[in-house]
């Protein structure tokens, strides 16, 4: 292949992988704090109708985009008092607001379809680095979601290893009764970082309507959000292998879709089927290797914390 | 300890939760009941919240499903695949196994009863609809064994991988009935050419409601005296219950994975080919109105009880029978979606009264 068609597939990549990456993102967040959310897909689909909605309401996308953190935000709230205040299965929990969620974008965004969004994230390519050869085009040529997704990465791998507040999240998700002996309001961090979980998949799900698409499509995201969860294990909870892990699937993504436009013949149908198949295989593989390592999920994972029960 | 885990101080008193020693058996039906209703009532907000009359909706939706014969008829054949698709998920929840595939499953199904009827067709119908049965369940099952073998062997989460075979299924069946499988004289549609009548299940009266009740009633008792009566059941539940107290007593735990994933999807694989057989009589894009998904709210709605599965499947068919009549006033299937997220939001949070009491204690300070 030529060059350039390998520098844009890389570029594609990137823009592929960036809703992925918020998800991911967002969810390593809640998981740290002991609280697994498999309403990812369903966080983001109401990320994407409520930011495509607003945007063509007030056509500004980043007031768009300011919606869709809130209804992500909002869905994340659901799960956490279900999850946390009233101890429901969390697993159970999750795949309702996934359920929620479906159908909820699906009512709302009914008049929706078939419009394009009238403003959208523009790319901007940044002076400078983005003349830099091979690199310049493939990272510094996005938008700004991008950009922000860049800088989102080291925060939050700052301030998880490296800050108080940081360290008081990850011991909730390990051993909330200690950290509840040592002062940290357990309850209230599984609370926060639940719902700041569903803002970053809102905003992942604004991606898709207002930079990816963009346009709105029922179930637009099309198990982005499942994968989102197995990118999580893939990452081993960690934000920086969570940015490689989205950047590869996005490839396979924009793989998929650039063989399809060369008029590759393999069926489009068996192309479409490769983000799925390869999240099985990648999920595999990632299990067997946090097996070996004896690395895995934070140690409270899907249990409610009783006090009572300490 | 005496602290109460959750207290809210309200104008001096302040409701507290106390475990529960035992359930009141009035409880369990109480709850199920009174989250359908609330999340009808939180539904309805939303209705009208959006321009819309929510009695005027309900009044449709309860007309459509259960005011006439017809109606009747209907709600039980949206029935029929759902009670098979929420057995088999629940028999998987039973051992807290997550499998969400069932949607997949029941896509795989489908293809394999059409694939016997399509490649096959001289057979008589003694010998056809059985061969469907079999291909039909075995579709199913093998696709539900598939994420099963990773997670008996490796651990690797169930969740995902049966929802991720979901979207391959679909896939796979369109790529037959868009491609190699498409009927010449269909003018382009995506489905296959029409069974003959020895691949189609007999139907009740003149009705649509078709053979596949029978199979889905006798599953019902089946996957009962199986739970109730039998060694294997015994060992799901423990398993379920507590993995380690299973493991302590010699159970093998990745061998029933695998069984409990062959069952459950073979039920879904079931439910597939009563779709094909017995109302599409051909392959088709979009057979399933995600009745898979469904599935999970009525396992749970009927905390896994086969025969409450009977109840509730009937009433979720009638939800989606209700479904197809308000689109006619231009509201979309997906509101039916949203109102079966809202059913399950309120069992998931009324559960806690199955195991707490609320007291209202005068506040003290």
């Amino acid at each position: 292949m030529e060059n350039s068609i390998v520098l844009s597939i890389m570029a594609a990549a990137i823009i592929a992988g960036t809703p992925l990456l918020y998800a991911a993102l967002g969810e390593i967040l809640a998981e740290r704090s002991g609280v697994l959310n498999l309403g990812v897909e369903g966080m983001m689909l109401a990320g994407a109708v409520s930011g495509f909605m607003v945007t063509v309401m007030s056509g500004n996308n980043w007031l768009g985009l300011i919606f869709a953190i809130l209804a992500g935000g909002f869905m994340a709230l659901i799960h956490a008092f279900l999850c946390v205040t009233l101890k429901a299965n969390q697993v159970v929990s999750g795949l309702a607001l996934t359920i929620f969620g479906t159908g909820v974008s699906g009512y709302l965004g009914k008049s929706l379809i078939g419009i394009p969004a009238p403003v959208t994230f523009e790319k901007i390519p940044i002076p400078v680095l983005a003349k830099i050869p091979v690199l310049g085009p493939v990272l510094f040529n996005h938008d700004a979601l991008v950009y922000i997704s860049y800088i989102l990465v080291p925060l939050i791998w700052f301030f998880l290893y490296r800050t108080n507040a940081g360290l008081k999240l990850r011991s909730v998700g390990e051993n909330p009764a200690a950290a509840d002996a040592v002062g940290v309001n357990v309850f209230l961090t599984r609370y926060v970082y639940v719902i700041v979980g569903g803002m970053l998949a809102g905003i992942g799900g604004a991606y898709l309507s207002l930079a990816y698409a963009p346009t709105w499509l029922e179930h637009m995201t099309a198990g982005r959000g499942w994968i989102a969860v197995a990118l999580v294990i893939f990452a081993v909870w960690d934000p920086v292998r969570a940015l490689i892990g989205a950047y590869i699937f996005g490839g396979v993504d924009a793989l998929g879709f650039r063989l399809q436009a060369m008029g590759i013949m393999i069926p489009s149908f068996f192309l479409k089927m490769l983000p799925y198949i390869f999240t099985i295989v990648v999920l595999i593989l990632a299990t067997r290797e946090t097996h070996k390592k004896r690395v895995g999920a934070p140690g409270s994972l899907t249990l409610p914390y009783d006090r009572e029960e300490r | 300890m005496s602290v109460p885990q959750i207290a809210k101080k309200e104008q001096g008193f302040r409701v507290t939760l106390e475990k529960r020693g035992t359930t009141p058996y009035l409880i369990h039906f109480l709850v199920p009941v009174s989250s359908v209703v609330a999340a009808l009532l939180v539904g309805a907000i939303f209705l009208k919240a959006t321009g819309h009359s929510p009695l005027e909706i309900y009044a449709m939706m309860f007309d459509g499903a259960f005011g006439s014969m017809y109606g009747i008829s209907e709600t039980i054949v949206k029935a029929i695949p759902l009670m098979l698709t929420g057995l088999g998920v629940s028999i998987a929840f039973r051992m807290l196994l997550w499998n969400i595939g069932a949607e997949g499953q029941l896509y795989m199904g489908a293809f394999a009863a059409s694939w016997v009827a399509l490649f096959a067709p001289d057979m008589p119908g003694y010998i056809m609809l059985p061969l469907m049965f079999i291909a039909g369940f075995l579709g199913g099952a093998l696709w539900g064994l598939l994420p099963a073998i990773p997670r008996a062997f490796l651990g690797v989460n169930e969740t995902i991988t049966t929802l991720m075979l979901n979207y391959v299924a679909i896939l796979w069946v369109d790529y037959l009935v868009y491609g190699p499988w498409k009927d010449p004289k269909g003018f382009n549609f995506p489905l296959t050419a029409p069974f003959r009548d020895s691949a189609s299940l007999p139907t009740f009266g003149n009705s649509r409601v078709h053979l596949g009740l029978l199979f889905a009633l006798a599953a019902v008792v089946i996957v009962y005296v199986l739970l109730k009566h039998t060694r294997w059941g015994y060992e799901i539940r423990i398993i379920g219950e507590s993995q380690n107290a299973a493991r302590y007593a010699g159970m093998n735990i990745g061998k029933n994975i695998l069984l409990v994933m062959l069952l459950s999807g073979g039920l879904a694989g079931l439910a597939g080919m009563a779709e094909v057989s017995g109302i599409t009589h051909r392959l088709q894009h979009g057979i399933s109105s995600g009745y898979g998904y469904t599935a999970i709210i009525i396992a749970w709605l009927s905390k896994l009880n086969p025969w409450a599965i009977i109840i509730v499947s009937f009433l979720f068919g009638g939800l989606l029978v209700g479904g197809f009549s308000i689109q006619t006033s231009g509201l979309p299937s997906a509101t039916v979606f949203m109102l079966q997220g809202l059913i399950l939001f309120f069992v998931l949070g009324g559960e806690i009264l199955t195991r707490y009491r609320i007291k209202l204690q005068r506040g003290r300070k």
